[in-house]
């Protein structure tokens, strides 16, 4: 790092931005920050859901004994909200069967066994850097759509939905994700750092997408070397800002995110385009990239298997429907005295059953943690010391929303706007009476959801 | 191994913090208060806190046990931060077994009464204190005189007596002590609230490691400045300067340890600057024109009460709103 680039850095420090009600600051134990994204070997078999996305599961378009190669689409988009599915490998499809995936639910999903590396002929698989794109918005956003591109930081939107706005919506700039503010993880950093240029790129088409003269990407602070590379970089993309971001979890939610970048909080109920910007994860940027430059489907996604006695903690990239067991075994096995497996970061990721299940779009982590922070201590009674409600991002009052809860007093939680939850987590992790707050809050906001619902019919 | 997993939803982690830990805090938040009570009011101050600890401990204890039949909770510190409290409320005088009628006021009373911690509606070190108070007024308000030149006095119920600064103020404000004197405790008074500085330093220690926020100490203590303020301002000669109802009685001991107990007070920090000033204002006005010299404790009740209704009103400033 130059001189001069300390010098931007330190002036940027005074002015780091952040959201602005709660937070918490979890350790950040990034293991596997700067380490090099890692291919990991082929499977012998990739386990590829139908339903990788939130919406409509995708319909499949192979049968038992088609032969695909990667890149091959198996299914089709099954509604406005959804995604197509592409092969990640070439080989034989095995089975159309049901799976376990990281939620723990049985899905729909292709079994292919894998034979060579086959690739389809329209996918460009040079590392040329590209920058130039001719294509008009509608054009863009149709090959986004074609390549199944869904939003890679987890929680795994049809990415062409989010550059449609909803009439009476205007975007009015794009704010970008590369906060990764989640533990542990650094899938998102390690791209940061090693595609950067691809991602500015991915970047500029967006804008052109959804017509905006300015983007905006924001990355904590604790990710320098990648805010100073991209910094550096951006500065040749006409409208792209890199925003160093105080570190605060969870930053990387999207009303927080926009909060922190512009000011603007995203009413109750409201959708975010309503604030004006389009936000999409640095990893999405990345395979709108690769969509709309290489014709490359999103086959596959860099993926940080992490943890405190991991002997080889790596960020991989992984083909899509690879088990979660090749992740950690590549990973030097499963460590002795490991109570938990967690497919995403410790604060939001979901606890596996076992660890056969598939890699998804959405799968940015694998962390394996001890027995002993595996275990919840017992709950005691709330003595309303007010810290989840200084936690809690959304503003919320954490254990009034779980009381209502117990109480089953709908009206109560709903007047309360336990439907405005982002499920982060802060209340849980900040009480010091161990008590299970998300749990219940999660519980009764499906409750209050599906009332809200049913009183629209 | 894979049958051995832990499975739970989300978050994995958890911060660490603990009730027993934010109850050890506030209890080595009101070490430099015990430390200067040791020093002026002695043997008194020492017998006072201990027999009011083991009693609020071992109420505590057989309640759970043999009334409630649940498991015992007095590892979690809150029964001891509710026998140093009561004690710090006491005069270092005080005979043992109205500590331990105290005692069983503030636990049995005041908060098993309710369901026990994180269940009572009122402060139980203030519930026992104001049991005491209108039950045995001679003996609660006689307060042992400070002796400059003597450290650690061997005195209990032998010690030689005297008013407090209130009493002076509500006799009509003659012979008040300086400012220092009042800074560093030199005055008649409950055996924890007399020296302003050592409080303050636990209030420093307290927000210092997050376990309280500024809102209710501040609230209280400007309400309590400003209108005491107004009053001597309007006439010097009855009303006297703010700065003694600061640092007299047990304001800041109030503000800082009592009022802020997590139970009893508003959750949104609005909340907790409207529960500050009803407790600012109530103090003064107990203490200008009521009977009692002294309104803290009786202030800090009635908003205790208030409690409830406040945080159905008042709530945190939710996202996208207004």
């Amino acid at each position: 790092m130059t001189i001069e680039n300390n010098r931007q850095l330190s002036k940027n420090t005074i002015m780091l931005k952040t959201f602005r009600i709660g937070g918490i600051h979890p350790p950040e134990n990034k293991l596997t920050a700067g380490k090099k994204i890692v291919d990991l070997a082929l499977p012998k078999q990739v386990i590829i859901p139908l339903g990788q996305h939130i919406g409509a599961p995708a319909q499949p378009i192979v049968n038992k004994g088609d032969t695909v190669k990667v890149g091959t689409l198996i299914a089709k988009a099954g509604g406005f909200v959804s995604a197509n599915i592409h092969s990640s490998v070439s080989g034989k499809v095995n089975k159309i069967d049901v799976a376990i995936d990281a939620s723990g639910y049985r899905k729909p999903a292709v079994f292919i066994d894998v034979i060579g590396d086959d690739w389809e002929d329209t996918i460009d698989r040079s590392d040329t850097l590209v920058k130039e794109c001719n294509l008009s918005s509608k054009e863009i956003i149709d090959k986004i759509a074609a390549a199944g591109v869904v939003g890679m930081g987890g929680a795994q939107f049809p990415t062409q939905v989010k550059l449609l706005p909803p009439p009476g919506n205007k975007a009015e700039l794009v704010i970008i994700n590369g906060v990764e503010c989640e533990p542990y993880l650094t899938a998102d950093h390690s791209l940061m750092l090693e595609k950067s240029e691809e991602i500015l790129v991915g970047v500029t088409i967006l804008m052109k997408a959804v017509n905006v003269k300015k983007a905006v990407i924001g990355i904590e602070n604790n990710k320098k070397d990648a805010i100073a590379k991209l910094t550096k970089l951006a500065a040749s993309y006409p409208g792209i800002e890199i925003q160093p971001l105080q570190m605060k979890y969870p930053q990387g939610g999207e009303k927080q995110l926009i909060d922190a970048i512009i000011r603007r909080q995203v009413k109750s109920g409201a959708l975010p385009i309503s604030t004006g910007a389009v936000v999409q994860n640095v990893g999405t940027c990345f395979a709108i990239y690769e969509a709309v430059i290489k014709n490359k489907p999103l086959i596959e996604r860099v993926v940080t298997v992490t943890g405190k006695a991991v002997k080889n903690a790596s960020n991989f990239r992984v083909r899509i429907g690879t088990q979660i067991s090749e992740l950690i075994e590549a990973a030097g096995g499963v460590p002795e005295n490991t109570g938990k497996i967690i497919s995403g970061g410790p604060m939001m990721g979901k606890a596996l059953v076992n660890t056969e299940v598939p890699i998804t779009k959405g799968g940015s982590g694998v962390l394996l943690i001890n027995k002993n922070e595996s275990k919840r201590q017992p709950m005691h009674e709330c003595i309303r010391c007010a810290k989840c409600v200084n936690a809690c991002p959304m503003g919320l009052n954490p254990t009034l929303l779980m009381n209502a809860t117990e109480f089953g007093n709908w009206e109560l939680a709903e007047k309360n706007f336990i439907t405005d939850c982002i499920e982060c987590g802060s209340c849980s992790y900040t009480c010091p009476a161990y008590r299970p707050l998300l749990d219940n809050i999660r519980y009764g906001k499906a409750k209050v959801s599906a009332i809200i619902r049913a009183r629209k019919k | 191994m894979e049958n051995n997993l832990y499975v739970s939803p989300s978050p994995h982690i958890h911060g660490g913090d603990s009730i027993s830990k934010n109850m050890y805090g506030v209890l080595i938040a009101l070490i430099p208060a015990f430390l200067v009570s040791l020093y002026f009011f002695g043997l008194g101050a020492l017998i006072v806190t201990c027999v009011s600890v083991v009693s609020c401990v071992a109420f505590e204890y057989l309640i759970t046990k043999y009334l409630l039949k649940r498991e015992a909770t007095i590892s979690d510190g809150s029964a001891i931060l509710t026998g140093v409290l009561l004690a710090f409320n006491l005069p270092s005088n005080l005979p043992f077994w109205i500590i331990i009628i105290g005692a069983l006021a503030a636990i049995g009373i005041g908060k098993m009464s309710f369901g026990g911690l994180g269940r009572n509606i009122f402060n139980p070190a203030l519930v026992g204190r104001v049991f005491l108070l209108i039950s045995f007024p001679a003996q609660m308000t006689t307060w042992p005189v400070v002796d400059a030149l003597q450290a650690f006095p061997m005195t209990y119920t032998d010690a030689n007596t005297g008013a407090t600064v209130l009493h002076l103020i509500k006799q009509g404000g003659q012979h008040l002590p300086d400012y220092t004197s009042l800074l560093i405790g030199m005055k008649g008074g409950s055996l924890g609230e007399v020296c302003a500085l050592a409080l303050l330093l636990g209030f420093i220690y307290l927000l210092w490691k997050k376990i309280i926020s500024w809102h209710i100490p501040v609230a209280i203590i400007g309400t309590v400045f400003i209108f005491t303020g107004i009053m001597y301002l309007v006439n010097p000669v009855t009303y006297v300067n703010p700065v003694y109802h600061i640092l007299s009685g047990g304001l800041l001991l109030g503000a800082i340890f009592m009022a802020t107990d997590y139970v009893t007070s508003p959750m949104s920090h609005a909340g907790m600057i409207v529960y500050g000033v009803g407790i600012g204002l109530l103090t003064s006005l107990i203490r200008l024109f009521g009977s009692y010299p002294e309104g803290m404790s009786f202030a800090i009740l009635i908003m205790n009460a208030l409690t409830p209704l406040i945080d159905t009103y008042i709530k945190s400033k939710h996202f996208g709103g207004k």
